[in-house]
């Protein structure tokens, strides 16, 4: 065979493209097209906005009796008064800190066992992998709520053991999911060439292979934000959070027995915390849909 | 004078499948008792059918694996007492797609500088020396501020190629390297494989299923069946008198451009075994035009047949000792 005659193809170079993009910013400009991820973007803000700014605009003392008990909206109070009369919208403008609070802190949490288990689990495989398995399995089979309930009853109800419960319960779907990830990715030939290239084992794990499976990772966040905020409400209802820190789910609790004469008492923590629930998956999704361009189309 | 590299009985064998306790039950041995050297800015191409392990072969000399039985040796010194950064600076990879094998997430300088910083080249000289890079494989001088996914296949894996000529490294492993690209920028990668090969007295191992490609880039050639080499020689021997029964089937298979030549094409009978569960004696019998009740029995062994040229089958050996 003979292939000298063929000229050599540095004349065959494409023209450079229009605009060489990081691959980032076009995800960015699909999310930011992407109107339900938008309306969760504003909706989210909003809450952000009301929980920061709020109390001091609103002026109102949460934790003080400042109309009849149970008056419903519009009667004195934009949103009525819960059993002791105290101002529901004061009680979740200041609740929400506490609510956002634990719901973020314990997702990045979650998120840090999660990422760190599978990674190891996916990456060493073998031994290493099925101990971890074994033992996230341990927590996927548990039900959560009452894994919850069991540590928070154990160690006395605070914003830190809750926080702590909430971390500790929900990991295992993130463990699985990186662990996916790992083990995909790191059959990729890029991989195989930087380890070649004399990459370290922590180079490989955390500098090659995390990014590539980083975005699955970024839409389970969101969803797992989400259902932290929830899982901080449940605990609450139940009687279990923190009594002295005032979040949505100890507003709701609190009331519960006079749900049916003050639907307010409840109604309305109940909608902050699905709107901003709602905001955080519309967000999750804009991501996921950014991120898989071709799924989106697809769909 | 002892060889760049040499290659001393490997195997590597996977587990496959495991009982409810964890215990192995089957293993698939990719690679058996291989053995073959390189000598310093000399070509050896690896041939054979998918799954006769020749990648595998690639990557336990590579380093990207351990080899369960047998030595991979760099100037005499074994790859299990080197230092794996003391390896890698000196063998290097080009993988088969050049779609997977760079990362997107990464800027083409930065693939390119990947081994260098891994090395610990101060920044200045990487700089530099992915320049030259740059230009030593003929990509556009802008090339390193972009994206993988920017570039045509061909370009990617002169992308690659530049990786792996970053640490100056003095054998090449070419993983299926051109197969995945188009005839035409095929023999424009092999053209520049060539020429950096020449000009840089690279030794290269080249693992193939094109033998016309080989052929027209190889010193030497082993062909490889079901995990063994089956016939080893320098190009000219092996292309021009293949005397193993499977090197000759392959060779028959090579497409000729002339419509006027015809050729006796050997065709093979039957499918490839399964390396699960290989043949007794020599894995070829159960397709082989030539086989005996006998080749049944023992795994023949490679026996010289001329210098440099080593045959393992037992039936012709015999029959040109005769002729002979």
């Amino acid at each position: 065979m003979n292939t000298d005659t063929l000229a050599p193809d540095s004349n065959l170079v494409p023209p450079p493209a229009a605009k060489p993009d990081h691959p980032l910013r076009e995800t960015l400009v699909i999310f930011l097209k992407n109107k339900a991820a938008a309306a969760g973007m504003i909706l989210l803000l909003i809450v952000l906005v009301g929980t920061i700014f709020g109390p001091a605009l609103y002026g109102v003392d949460a934790n003080e009796m400042v109309w009849i008990p149970l008056s419903p909206p519009g009667d004195g109070t934009p949103l009525g008064t819960d059993y002791l009369g105290r101002d529901i919208l004061a009680g979740i403008l200041v609740g929400g800190r506490v609510t956002l609070i634990v719901g973020a802190v314990s997702a990045v949490m979650t998120i840090v066992i999660g990422v760190v288990v599978g990674a190891f689990a996916g990456f060493f495989g073998g031994r290493v992998d099925a101990a971890l398995m074994k033992f996230t399995e341990f927590f996927q089979v548990l039900p959560s709520l009452l894994l919850a309930m069991v540590l928070v009853t154990i160690f006395a109800p605070s914003l830190t053991t809750i926080i702590f419960a909430i971390g500790v319960v929900g990991w295992a779907q993130i463990a699985r999911l990186t662990r996916a990830e790992f083990m995909r990715i790191g059959n990729l030939d890029y991989v195989k060439a930087a380890r070649a290239a004399g990459a370290r084992d922590s180079y490989l794990m955390f500098r090659v292979i995390l990014p590539g499976s980083l975005p699955p990772i970024i839409v389970s966040s969101a969803l797992v934000t989400g259902a932290s905020i929830l899982f901080e409400a449940g605990l609450s209802f139940l009687g279990l959070g923190d009594p002295n820190t005032l979040s949505w789910g100890l507003i709701i609790g609190q009331n519960q027995n006079y749900l049916l004469d003050a639907w307010w008492t409840v109604t309305c923590p109940g909608m902050a915390i699905f709107v901003t629930v709602l905001a955080i998956s519309l967000i999750g999704d804009g991501i996921n849909d950014a991120l898989n361009p071709r799924a989106r189309k697809r769909g | 004078m002892t060889p760049l590299l040499s290659v001393r009985g490997l195997s590597k064998e996977y587990e496959v499948g495991r009982s409810l306790f964890g215990k192995t039950t089957k293993t698939v041995k990719a690679v058996q008792d291989v053995s073959f050297d390189i000598a310093k800015g000399e070509t050896l191409s690896l041939v054979g059918e998918s799954g006769c392990g020749k990648s595998t072969v690639g990557r336990a000399i590579a380093g990207l694996h351990a080899a369960t039985v047998g030595e991979v040796l760099l100037d005499g010194r074994s790859i299990a007492d080197t230092p794996s950064a003391g390896w890698h600076s000196r063998v290097q990879v080009v993988f088969q797609d050049p779609f997977s094998s760079l990362n997107p997430r990464m800027r083409v300088r930065d693939i390119i500088a990947e081994p260098l910083t891994n090395f610990g080249s101060t920044r200045a000289k990487t700089e530099a020396r992915v320049k030259e890079l740059i230009d030593l494989v003929r990509l556009p001088r802008d090339a390193g501020d972009r994206f993988p996914h920017e570039f045509s296949g061909g370009q990617r894996q002169r992308i690659g190629i530049a990786r792996a000529l970053a640490p100056k490294p003095e054998l090449v492993i070419c993983d299926e390297a051109v197969s995945a690209l188009d005839v035409s920028v095929k023999a424009q990668i092999v053209n520049l494989l060539a020429d950096l090969r020449a000009e840089l007295g690279l030794a290269l191992l080249f693992i193939s299923h094109d033998l016309a490609i080989v052929d027209h880039i190889t010193d030497r050639v082993a062909v490889m069946y079901l995990g063994r080499i089956v016939e080893i020689g320098t190009r000219d021997d092996l292309f021009g008198a293949p005397v193993h029964p499977y090197t000759r089937a392959l060779l028959s298979a090579v497409p000729v451009v002339d419509p006027g030549q015809r050729r006796d094409r050997i065709v093979l009978q039957g499918e490839l075994p399964s390396p699960l569960s290989p043949p007794s004696g020599c894995a070829f019998r159960t397709r082989c035009p030539l086989a005996e009740p006998g080749c049944a029995g023992n795994v023949p062994a490679l026996t010289d047949v001329g210098p440099g040229r080593q045959v393992a089958c037992p039936v012709v050996t015999r029959t040109t000792a005769d002729v002979n």
